[in-house]
């Protein structure tokens, strides 16, 4: 999915990245904790989140995250902004509830990540 | 109460649910009471070395007066602003330190005041009145 | 739909709270925020988060969630078993991540 069609699904503003929406997203993932989005295991993905800080836009680069969607019409502080920015990270920012928008990609067909049981199991066969 | 630790936190305020229950307080200003006292129970238990939290019901109202004794906060009005945390990253990882503790009881209370001293503690003193939006509906 | 009704369609575990699987879901809420939770999810919400330590159980029985769903294959902690147990709270696990769940949950028609 382009990440032009996850702002028109989530019906989100773009605060950073408007020229990068062309970017295909390969999957989607929610998470309020940054040791657990590192984990998500699949590149490119649009990471969903409550959380606002810097410390998040710095996780999810380390996670090759594509994209950050915070939730809740919450607004991500200043330093997160400029990170983004800075790390030519999409951030985007959507009224919508984290359930809410999990549910409006996931039946638009996007897939979520690689779950910790499957984790598990690839790492043994690497 | 004491603070430090996160594994009998939110007991106090299960107490605070059921006594609540007992009184006849119509059940959507009861649970205003009860995240409010259940945050404030969370800061003691995040910041502070020990603290105390009194619920007290007047008629159809409440007050809840939380107290704890601990650094306090140097910059009351920074620590208003929802997101503001000075929370660990032990407790950020379990989910706390969101930076909403303050905030929730804000909205949850009708009146709200907040008083601290560095080196020495803080107090929170809230008021629930019947809100128009509250429904009638008591308790089951 | 209820508790159990869910569990079903979602291939979900139920580790605790078994008499109460009656419960109907007004909704559900996906975080793992604690003060998030306690500052929106409303009584009878089904809570998917990946926390699995004892204070969850406080924020279900607060709230009056009809259920936690922990994901991810996550294990709740035997504390937060035991705790869930006393005060009569549901837990459910999933293998699928928090996303999958929300989102069949979502396709499902609970919102």
């Amino acid at each position: 999915m382009r990440l032009a069609e996850v702002v028109e699904a989530l019906e989100a503003e773009v605060l950073v990245g408007r020229e990068l929406l062309e970017r295909q997203a390969p999957a989607a993932g929610a998470s309020d904790v940054v040791s657990d989005l590192l984990f998500f295991g699949r590149p490119g993905m649009v990471l969903l989140t409550g959380l606002t800080r810097a410390s998040m836009i710095r996780a999810a680069e380390l996670a090759d995250v594509a994209a950050v969607v915070i939730v809740r019409g919450k607004r991500p502080e200043d330093e997160a902004v400029e990170l983004a920015r800075e790390l030519g990270m999409p951030l985007l920012v959507s009224p919508h509830s984290l359930y809410d928008c999990c549910g409006r990609l996931y039946v638009r067909g996007l897939p979520g990540p690689i779950p910790a049981c499957r984790r598990a199991e690839s790492e043994e066969d690497s | 109460m004491l603070g430090g630790g996160f594994f009998l936190a939110g007991r106090a305020s299960g107490e605070v649910k059921r006594r609540l229950g007992e009184t006849g307080l119509a059940r959507e200003l009861a649970r205003r009471v009860v995240i409010a006292t259940y945050e404030a129970e969370m800061n003691i238990c995040i910041h502070a070395i020990s603290g105390d939290v009194c619920v007290s019901v007047e008629g159809k109202g409440a007050t809840v007066v939380a107290t704890d004794r601990g650094p306090g906060i140097a910059d009351v009005e920074q620590a208003l602003v929802p997101g503001f945390s000075t929370a660990s990253e032990k407790a950020r990882e379990l989910g706390f330190g969101a930076g909403m503790g303050l905030t929730n009881m804000q909205r949850c209370a009708d009146s709200f005041k907040i008083e601290s001293e560095v080196g020495c503690g803080t107090t929170v003193q809230m008021e629930f009145r019947p809100r128009p939006t509250d429904s009638e509906e008591k308790p089951g | 739909m209820t508790v159990a009704e869910a569990a079903g369609a979602l291939g979900l575990e139920v580790l605790t709270g078994q008499p109460n699987l009656g419960k109907t879901i007004t909704g559900a809420c996906v975080s793992d925020l604690l003060s998030y939770v306690m500052g929106s999810a409303k009584a009878g919400n089904l809570w998917i988060t990946i926390q699995v330590h004892p204070n969850v159980v406080g924020v279900g029985e607060l709230l009056d969630l009809a259920a936690i769903v922990v994901a991810d294959g996550q294990d709740p902690e035997t504390a937060t078993l035991e705790n869930a147990r006393q005060h009569g709270v549901t837990i459910m696990k999933s293998r699928d991540t928090a996303f999958v769940v929300a989102g069949r949950l979502y396709a499902l028609g609970v919102t």
